[in-house]
């Protein structure tokens, strides 16, 4: 089939390529090089397997005639997905709900009480707090700085490679994001020389002695934020621009002989009419926000006063094993998201119906 | 939004900033000559932007490009300084002074930092063995769903879609901790059992698993909007002539969804790769199967001074995003633009 034309010599070439690696690196880490022939050697497998039993399945299926060939391909098709998305969501979500109800060991009902444990104790209020926090601040900022920049870049010249540098974080892991963003936060005793570029900036502003980022309430959880504004600005700014774009000219030249122009103009004809985009992007970052916790994590681990919901939810389940009030967040989170989800999905039928 | 349809992708002149004209909600582009060429005329949609087009705003932007930059050409810059300037120095002078090398990528990748047994290689080798079937996957899995819920009527697939259609709400949180139940202990109704334990420790099995579930309705409803825009014509030709569902999925359907095919390919692949929270969950924290992330947040807190190892492993892990990034913008500009923006 033609899928694996493009997916096998990825895997193949992966797995020709180590073994000749390890031949001239064989005396630094032989053993690692091994691994990795191994490694890419059962993933190669795993993939070739994969799309050879459905070519498989896919000639003798297709052999079926008559009645049976219709309820035969629904199954072959679809089958597959309906099954992954039954084990792997639904009965999970009802199972978490489930959970929920239930004491940390799962042993026994206790009802709402995560629920009330969740909402009462004071650890968990400053974790929703802040989490409230960054659902305002950062997707505002991001979408904000997106807009401005998509109605400036246009007219710049090399506006393609500005675009492209601004969006790019968009491609870097969290993880990778926090890593670099942590550097320009670290900080020095006094003394020593500054090599965490914002240190270096207090320094030079005449802040002789700044303090250590990460660790200042409630700023650091600002910072936090800036890392994320960081890697979602690009995404707001390149839907936005295209959205700018796609504005009728008619619109604009009507608005023209009506006098309009300058703020006057993007007040009044840009902004409502790019106004859904504008709202999707949105609730996009929002969506993000809720969900991301890996810029925490890595960050500051969650001390600190930066804890956020995402990332508590990941402790209580998954490090202190506190099954029902992880469950339980989840599903905090779960209606967090939402009202959000499906204020974007409306939207989006909506625009299709108009189409 | 509905970009991914035959009609709004463009083969031909594409922006050379890679945003398909027209590929935004809801409207569409009517010829415009206006992307007002150095110091030439600004097309009609000119005034609004003119209104914006100052030496001021140009300040502007060139000052958030810089600021935007400057972190990652800070990250890679101390990657590649020695051990001692890096501590004593900030990254910024060795642009002056430069005494680079790639001695740190080779202490990170095959050497491990302060406590740590391994280097970094094993985890890019693991990111990239779960990245790549973890994106083939659900590719070809949501490529045949969609074309059943298209194209092979029947009663109920309306109501599946839309099943599909709202799964995209569950934010995977939701999933971890029943899921992870599963793969551990199996599943059982009263004493009978639905699905045995597996032992699946030390293996990439639950990880691509995972990732393809998660990926699943996402991907079916983006490729739904694709092929469900294919022309009818050419699917009852096909019928006519014979051909069984097998066939004209093969022969016609992926073939022609090539477009949507690879932007949702370097959407999951991206995904995959930069994923904390699944492989975290999934896959644990040793060197046999987890990936680049987990290990680099890992790394975050336990190699805390040793930031010229840290800022290498960091690069490493980011580097080939970036590639697929630069190279594909195009492609992962147009899925973006499709909705494929999943959390």
């Amino acid at each position: 089939m033609s899928v694996s034309g493009s997916a096998s010599p990825v895997a193949a070439l992966a797995g020709a390529a180590s073994p000749v690696a390890a031949l001239a690196d064989g005396r630094l880490a032989g053993g690692a090089w091994g691994d990795a022939a191994v490694k890419f050697g059962n993933t190669f497998g795993a993939v070739a397997g994969f799309l050879g039993i459905l070519l498989v399945v896919f000639l003798v299926a297709g052999r079926a005639r008559g009645r049976l060939a219709r309820p035969l391909a629904v199954g072959v098709f679809l089958g597959p997905a309906v099954l992954l998305l039954a084990v792997g969501l639904v009965v999970p979500l009802v199972r978490t709900v489930y959970l929920s109800l239930q004491n940390d060991d799962g042993s026994r009902f206790v009802g709402g009480e995560n629920f009330g444990w969740a909402l009462t104790t004071d650890s968990v209020q400053e974790v929703l707090l802040n989490t409230l926090l960054w659902l305002v601040v950062a997707p505002l900022v991001a979408t904000g700085l997106g807009l401005v920049l998509a109605l400036l870049v246009d007219r710049m010249r090399g506006q393609a490679v500005y675009k492209s540098l601004i969006f790019m974080p968009m491609a870097i892991s969290l993880v990778g994001a926090s890593i670099i963003f942590k550097f320009v936060y670290e900080s020095r005793g006094p003394g020593q020389p500054q090599i965490g570029l914002l240190s270096r900036l207090a320094v030079a502003v005449g802040w002789d002695d700044p303090p250590n980022w990460l660790l200042s309430q409630p700023l650091n959880t600002f910072l936090l934020m800036a890392v994320l504004v960081w890697v979602q600005t690009g995404f707001a700014m390149v839907v936005l621009s295209a959205a700018i774009k796609a504005i009728p000219d008619e619109v604009v030249e009507a608005a023209r002989l009506d006098g309009a122009s300058g703020l006057r103009l993007f007040w009044y004809v840009t902004v409502p009419m790019i106004r859904t985009t504008v709202m999707v992007v949105l609730t996009t970052v929002m969506i993000i926000t809720l969900k991301a916790f890996d810029i925490v994590r890595t960050m500051t681990g969650g001390n600190f006063g930066t804890q956020v919901l995402a990332n508590e939810m990941y402790s209580q389940s998954f490090v202190q094993f506190n099954t029902g009030r992880g469950s339980a967040l989840a599903v905090i989170l779960f209606l967090a998201v939402l009202p959000l989800v499906a204020y974007n999905i409306v939207q989006l039928r909506k625009e299709r119906e108009v189409r | 939004m509905t970009s991914l349809r035959k009609d709004s992708v463009p083969e031909g002149p594409v922006p050379e900033d890679g945003v398909p004209e027209g590929a935004v909600p809801g409207r569409r582009v009517r010829g415009r000559g206006g992307r007002g060429g150095p110091g030439g005329p600004a097309g009609v949609g000119g005034p609004v932007r003119k209104a914006f087009s100052s030496p001021l705003a140009s300040v502007f932007v060139i000052a958030m490009t810089v600021l935007w930059t400057i972190p990652t050409l800070g990250l890679l810059v101390t990657s590649l300084r020695p051990k001692q300037d890096v501590t004593s120095s900030g990254w910024w002078t060795a642009l002056l002074h430069p005494d680079f090398g790639l001695g740190n990528y080779r202490s990170v990748l095959f050497e491990g930092g302060s406590g740590a047994s391994t280097g970094l290689l094993p985890f890019l080798v693991n990111s990239l063995a779960i990245s790549v079937p973890a994106t083939v996957f659900p590719l070809v899995l949501a490529a045949m769903a969609a074309y059943a819920l298209a194209w092979v009527r029947f009663r109920g697939s309306d109501a599946v879609f839309f099943t599909v259609f709202a799964l995209q709400v569950v934010p995977l949180q939701m999933a971890l901790i029943p899921l992870l139940r599963l793969f551990a202990g199996g599943a059982h109704l009263g004493s009978l059992t639905l699905i045995p334990a597996v032992d699946l420790k030390g293996s990439y099995a639950p990880v691509w698993l995972a990732h393809t579930m998660f990926a699943m309705p996402l991907a079916v409803f983006l490729l739904h909007n694709f092929i469900a825009q294919l022309p009818r014509d050419l699917m009852e030709a096909a019928v006519v002539d014979g051909a069984s569902h097998f066939k004209i999925f093969r022969s016609i359907v992926l073939p022609l969804s090539a477009p949507a095919l690879a932007s949702f390919a370097i959407f999951q692949f991206l995904w995959v790769w930069n994923d904390l929270l699944v492989a975290l969950t999934f896959a644990g924290g040793t060197p046999e199967v987890a990936p680049m992330t987990v290990r680099l947040a890992q790394l975050s807190g336990s190699l805390g001074g040793r930031w010229e190892l840290l800022t290498a492993g960091a690069f490493l892990s980011i580097i080939v995003p970036l590639i697929v990034f630069f190279s594909l913008q195009r492609y992962f500009v147009r899925g973006l633009l499709a909705g494929s923006v999943k959390g």
